[in-house]
């Protein structure tokens, strides 16, 4: 890209030609506020938060979309500009419910910041607020208007980056709000619940469901087991939460911080990742002996479930029938575990603490009782367990480190933990089966051309004398493109791994919130699955199927991969669901 | 057709018949060519006359010119608008130019015995201002046309619009013609930039730098050109009637305009509250296409070029060239941010020209009589002409055209025939609600573009409302930010909240519980929302208030310290009175009240309880001594 | 939350029928939406969900955008209108010479609101933008005729002709 050369603030800078006014003062250093700008995602130059002077320009004029050219000159801080600003402000504050103290967003808002950020001490315009009832009839997602700033943030998640548009902007002028068609509730929609709409929402409008008050209360229900599982990815998230670098692991501060909060026992969800593998390897492979249904696809990702439940029902077959990780534990937990311990099922109490909104409604699917009872009672989000830990007053960032509960191992596998990263279920499925299928042990096992964080990754990985087309597509966008494709016979994979949120499990909807500007500078997506990584090369075994736990489990229990306790407790099956 | 010969064929056989009713050449042609046809009555097919019930007097014409046996020398014809809407129906008859208004259905009869079969002009039910000392004066010289100039209303009122070969006999077609055979599109555009003509719907750019523009921009994958006739304006109904009295002028001019910057498709977006000029575009476009003026290889030339009609679902936002074209797309029409000019990115991403209706209504002319002959019209820096609609408080409501820099006195007093009931002018608002207001003061400003801006209005699409002493200006104002603030798109805060805290705080004055603060806080947002409101509707939404404040503050200041409405429009501010000097005790009043507020006894002074009176005004417009005030 | 209409939605075939060919007509066409919903509201006189879940299966638009551009568009309405449909005009000239009374007038003596319909389905008011008959102002019409030059003791006269 050819440079450009522009002045701001009367300091000359060399930007590319292609730039915008906000991402050349960025780079030098000259901070502009935004509030509706959302890197590649949403930039509409709505909110007017971004206002600067452009010599010669009439008016001011928005640096999120603004192109810069040869000798333009910026100016972002003068009387004119600030005052701007501030009435833009205080114009969007006089229609927001400013309940601040008892919001969830509350001191991590960015349009709470920018009150303080630009010295708004009194609203000048004060007048009518719109009044909104909330919706809060989905059991992942919450959405409360009256906090909604109209940034439009989420529809552009939830329309452009996911390809499921169940909300959109409604009515116009003052009126105008975001929803979904008819005033429905997002429950009675095709909503996939993937909460990527609240991970976009800079205020308080989008949240997830409550689950702390639930679990705090089987923590305090003295006839209650109650045995806590938490997912790979909300350990190289949680410490964000306590103002700890983005990417940073923290493994064992959060398995000391649950014990803590009074759970029975400490489970990693990482081990039924590698149950997960051993189920729906041998589903693969059996799919590849026996001329089964092609491509098989993951079915890991419940949001992803859900939407192919909605928009390919055709294609449900594909799905691998093997439950999610986090289910096939808990149905493990309220059987093998509960007849082990000699504790009746019905008294245990599973809780997942997973980076996803989705499973909250995966938890409360009919399909999802083989024991008899829920497989999983409650779902807290990686945002909600961080609440909990504050509220009981740990000081996270010191606590020591310690491992997980067994009798299911204190330590993960690399398999089970990549399973937060877009194309880890792939690789450490491919870890699994190929040695299955050779009969030989691999020492190449790390599969780079699954990993990353483009959009569709493709690879042809061979196996012996077959070779296996594998591909893998994260953010529901990318999903319906490769589908499509599918559907359309212009693919012909063999496996293929989705999951519903851009970047998989370590940027799910359920992960702790950065705001816009954080993510314009630092992709989430790469650094969180970085410290995936590592933690995968940090662990002694690596692969799913030399977990001596799951051995166990199998010679135990289970008896061998999709046998008939297999099917029983850790698959399940799927529904067509309207679209309309 | 495949060549311009064929074009003059069609030309010259009709042009005869259409001449009959062309004022400078209707020397009284008796009878003309091989057609037997003598009289031509015209009746005004527009919106205005239409809804006062035109068509059932097209209908009596054609039965009573049939039942006295001279269908074949009298030829009825439904044209677009006369202008005069204040007095519709209208009917003009040719080759004499008999202007009859408020025609009713009864006077047909008479109109076609006298007239049309005996020969005599039946002066009593001709427009008073014609006739003189007995005699019929020419149409040209009578006031309200007398000091119009009329080029982009030239066809309107004189041809019949759904019939293509009526306005090939009065050239056209010549101009895509001449364009095509003989100049090169940068030509072209040079000769639209040579006029100094600017555009006719907001904020007056160069045209012809917009044509330029959009030719210069790559257009691999297609260009489009647009017509923007989402005229949203309250008050102004210039393009309609445009669309309404000469539809392919329109379709003429835009095909320049694609074969100027390179595009093959077009669409004209028009408001569906326009349904009988979306007919006759309709109409219009087909009859252009089966005359090869529209589609392949016009003129046999290899340019080609298609028209679509895109109807808008009511939204005033629409009007804006983002939003608009978003609105083609098929979404909420919603403006988007410029840069990126529609000139390089517009309808799905590809260069679009846009313009409205009245700004493409001159090309034609321009083109055929040169730059040279349309840039001696007008000011130094706004070239030609504009249509005003001329409405409000004033006599000749209706659509007039005047070269830019008449004086808004001459347009009041002469073109409208002044102010009803001996009423004061006061002001007069142009530009909608995205302009201001003139006050008496400044009457004798010549009209253009920049002196409009200059004293804080617009052109914009060129309606103008007269107001008078009855009309308040706080209130006006509030029924402008109404407006606004009920078509904001709701995208920017600016304009979503903003304009909603103005008006709120607009109500607050009109209802007496304003402050001196609070007209400080109005201006403040005023200012802000200018500035940073996303589009063009945001950024001059603010306009009419600020205007007002301007030249009434001592209007709003009435209303805020003294708690009173000058003019008697605010109803919480009014208090009905009954003088008893003047009050004879008719009983009239109290009679008429409907809530039976005003008691007193025959032959005494009445008396109105305030605490029962809704101040609906019934008792004041019924008193026949005036006797009763609202002030 | 509850679904705006109150009627409950019925069709005959022949609507079905037209709906599916409008679709049809339309369904190639870049930016296809508005030119369908328009067609829609004539065939079934507004456009309740029904008929705009079938539209955006036919287009492939989903139903909060569809939803979001009806109630963006003022001429578009996802409730049933009146058998006479008032519109009052509100533009400026009107307005200027006293519409709003009218309006208050016919909002009394049918006892509903603008964008309501009386219960027996009879009238429905519009407060209208500019039709461009500003010669004739103040103006109202029903259904397909004007009234102009109103004052508020002509509207009596003029709802008894529809009663």
């Amino acid at each position: 890209m050819e440079m450009v050369n522009i002045k701001i603030n009367g300091e000359a800078i060399s930007v590319p030609g292609d730039y915008t006014i906000l991402q050349a003062a960025r780079q030098a250093g000259i901070d502009i506020p935004t509030l509706c700008y959302l890197k590649g995602v949403n930039e509409i130059g709505a909110c007017r938060m971004c206002l600067v002077e452009v010599k010669g320009a009439r008016g001011l004029v928005t640096a999120c979309v603004y192109p810069v050219n040869e000798g333009m000159e910026v100016f972002t801080n003068t009387e004119k500009v600030r005052i701007a600003r501030k009435t833009v402000l205080e114009l969007t504050l006089s229609n927001h419910e400013r309940k601040c103290l008892t919001c969830p967003r509350n001191q991590n808002c960015e349009l709470q910041r920018l009150a303080d950020e630009l010295n708004v001490t009194d609203i000048a315009f004060e007048g009518e607020i719109s009044k909104h009832e909330i919706d809060d009839m989905s059991p992942s997602i919450v959405r409360d208007n009256n906090k909604c700033i109209l940034c439009r943030r989420c529809i552009s998640t939830c329309k452009k980056i996911q390809t499921v548009g169940v909300i959109d902007a409604q009515g116009r002028g003052f009126a105008t709000k975001i929803g979904c068609t008819f005033d429905k509730s997002l429950n009675d929609t095709d909503c996939v619940m993937c909460g990527q709409c609240i991970a976009a929402c800079p205020v308080g409008a989008l949240y997830e469901k409550d689950s702390t008050k639930a679990v705090w209360a089987a923590l305090a229900d003295e006839t209650k087991h109650v045995v806590v599982q938490t997912a790979p990815a909300v350990r190289v998230a949680l410490g964000e939460e306590f103002g700890m670098p983005i990417g940073t692991r923290v493994t064992g501060k959060m398995a000391t911080a649950l014990k803590k909060l009074g759970f029975d026992k400490v489970f990693d969800t990482d081990f039924a990742a590698d149950l997960t593998i051993m189920e729906e390897g041998t589903e693969l492979i059996g799919r590849i002996k026996e001329g089964g249904k092609f491509p098989m696809i993951t079915s890991c990702s419940p949001g992803w479930v859900k939407f192919c439940e909605h928009n390919f029902p055709d294609l449900l077959d594909n799905l691998s029938t093997a439950k999610s990780p986090h289910e096939m534990y808990g149905a493990i937990i309220k059987s093998y575990y509960a007849e082990k311990e000699g504790i009746d099922p019905k008294d245990i109490f599973v809780v997942s603490v997973m980076p996803c909104t989705a499973k909250k409604f995966e938890s409360q699917r009919e399909e999802l009782k083989g024991t008899g009872y829920p497989d999983v009672d409650a779902v807290l989000t990686t945002r909600e367990l961080a609440k909990m830990i504050k509220e009981a007053r740990l000081d996270f960032v010191k606590l020591p480190d310690s491992g997980f509960d067994n009798p299911f191992g204190e330590a993960a596998t690399g398999a089970g933990v990549i399973f937060g990263a877009t194309g880890g279920v792939m690789e450490a499925a491919l870890r699994t089966v190929s040695e299955v299928l050779t009969g030989k042990s691999c020492d190449e096992i790390e599969y780079k051309a699954v990993r990353g964080i483009e959009g569709i990754k493709e690879a042809t990985v061979t196996i012996g004398d077959l070779d296996v087309k594998v591909a893998v597509a994260h953010g529901l966008g990318n999903a319906r493109a490769l589908l499509e494709k599918v559907r359309s016979g212009e693919a012909d994979y063999h496996f293929i791994e989705i999951m519903a949120c851009p970047g998989g499990c370590v940027t799910g909807g359920g992960q702790p919130i950065q705001s816009a500007k954080v993510k314009a500078e630092i992709d989430l997506k790469a650094a969180r699955a970085k410290a995936i990584y590592d933690e995968d090369r940090s662990l002694p075994i690596r692969k799913s199927h030399e977990n001596p736990f799951i051995k166990m489990l199998y010679d135990e229990f289970l008896g061998e991969p999709c046998g008939h306790k297999s099917h029983k407790l850790l698959h399940t099956h799927y529904v067509k669901r309207d679209k309309y | 057709m495949k060549n311009l010969s064929e074009l003059g064929l069609i030309r010259d056989k009709k042009k005869d018949y259409v001449n009959l009713r062309i004022e400078d050449k209707a020397e009284a042609k008796a009878s003309v060519g091989e057609s037997k046809v003598r009289a031509h009555v015209l009746v005004c097919g527009g919106t205005g006359c239409t809804s006062s019930g035109s068509q059932k007097i097209i209908h009596e014409f054609e039965n009573q010119i049939a039942a006295n046996g001279i269908a074949e020398e009298v030829k009825v014809i439904k044209t677009g608008c006369f202008g005069l809407c204040a007095l519709g129906p209208i009917v003009v008859v040719y080759p004499e130019g008999a202007f009859y208004s408020m025609v009713k259905v009864e006077d047909v009869e008479e109109i076609v015995k006298e007239h049309l079969v005996g020969g005599r002009v039946v002066k009593h039910l001709l427009y008073d201002e014609t006739v003189e000392n007995d005699s019929i004066k020419s149409l040209n010289e009578v006031n309200f046309y007398k000091k119009q100039r009329r080029i982009a209303l030239r066809n309107c009122g004189v041809i019949n619009p759904e019939d293509i070969e009526e306005y090939i006999a009065i050239d056209g077609y010549q101009a895509l013609g001449k364009v095509l055979t003989s100049m090169t599109p940068e030509q072209v555009i040079e000769e639209v930039k040579e006029s100094g003509l600017r555009g006719r719907g907001g904020a007056g750019f160069s045209t012809g730098m917009k044509w330029m523009f959009t030719a210069r921009a790559s257009g691999e994958n297609g260009k489009y050109v647009c017509c923007n006739a989402d005229e949203g304006d309250p008050g102004a109904f210039m393009d309609r009637s445009i669309l309404e009295g000469d539809p392919h002028a329109i379709i003429e001019a835009m095909a320049i305009a694609a074969y100027a910057v390179g595009a093959d498709q077009g669409y004209i977006y028009i408001r569906a509250e326009y349904p009988i000029a979306v007919k006759r575009l309709q109409i219009a476009i087909d009859q252009a296409k089966e005359y090869g003026l529209l589609g392949s290889n016009i003129f046999g030339t290899d340019f080609s070029f298609n028209l679509d009609i895109r109807l808008g679902a009511g939204a005033f936002v629409c009007g804006e060239e983002t939003a608009l074209m978003t609105s083609i797309e098929g979404h909420r029409g919603e403006p988007r941010p410029r840069p990126p000019f529609p000139a390089n990115k517009g309808l799905w991403q590809k260069p679009t020209l846009l313009n409205n209706v009245e700004t493409y209504a001159n090309i034609t002319q321009i083109i055929n009589n040169g730059a040279e002959w349309f840039k001696s019209i007008g000011t130094e820096k706004s070239k030609g002409t504009k249509v005003f609609a001329l409405g409000g408080k004033i006599k000749n409501t209706g659509l007039v055209e005047i070269p830019m820099g008449t004086t808004l006195r001459e347009i009041v007093e002469e073109i409208g025939g002044g102010i009803p009931n001996n009423k004061k002018f006061k002001a007069a608002q142009t530009g909608g609600p995205s302009g201001g207001c003139i006050p008496a003061s400044l009457i004798d400003i010549e009209i253009d573009y920049d002196s409009l801006i200059q004293i804080g209005s617009m052109m914009g699409s060129g309606g103008l409302i007269v107001m008078d002493e009855d009309t308040c200006m706080v209130d006006i104002a509030k029924f402008f930010l109404e407006f606004t603030v009920d078509e904001s798109c709701g995208k920017c805060t600016p304009c979503r909240v903003g304009t909603k805290r103005m008006l709120e705080i607009l109500d607050r004055i009109t209802k007496g519980k304003g402050t001196l603060e609070d007209l400080d806080r109005l201006e403040t947002l005023a200012d802000g929302i200018k500035s940073s409101a996303l589009c063009g509707l945001g950024q001059t939404a603010p306009n009419p208030v600020l205007s007002t404040l301007r030249y009434f503050r001592d209007e709003y200041v009435a209303h805020v310290v003294d708690k009173k409405c000058p003019a008697g429009v605010c109803k919480d501010l009014l208090s009905y009175k009954i003088d008893v000097g003047k009050c004879k005790g008719c009983g009239i009043c109290a009679k008429n009240c409907p809530v039976g507020a005003i008691s007193g006894q025959v032959k005494n002074p009445y008396h109105i309880d305030p605490a029962v009176c809704v101040k609906c005004g019934v008792c004041m417009s019924k008193c026949p001594f005036k006797a009763i005030s609202n002030k | 939350m509850s679904e705006k209409t109150g009627v409950a939605f019925s069709e005959t075939k022949e609507q079905a029928q037209k709906l599916i060919e409008v679709i049809e007509k339309h369904k190639n066409e870049n930016g296809a939406l508005i030119p369908v919903l328009h067609e829609a509201q004539e065939i079934y006189g507004y456009l309740p969900i029904e008929v705009q879940q079938k539209i955006a299966e036919g287009l492939g638009v989903t139903m909060a955008e569809i939803y979001g551009v009806v109630t963006f568009y003022t001429q578009f309405s996802v409730n049933p209108k009146g058998k006479y449909k008032i519109g009052v005009c509100l533009g400026t000239a009107c307005y200027v010479k006293g519409s709003g009374n009218i309006l208050d007038k016919i909002k009394e003596k049918l006892g509903i609101d603008v964008d309501e319909c009386t219960p027996d389905g009879k009238f429905s008011i519009d407060a209208t933008r500019c039709i461009g008959a500003c010669g004739l102002a103040p103006v109202m019409t029903v259904n397909d005729d004007v009234y102009g030059r109103l004052v508020p003791e002509d509207i009596d006269g003029i709802l008894e002709k529809y009663m």
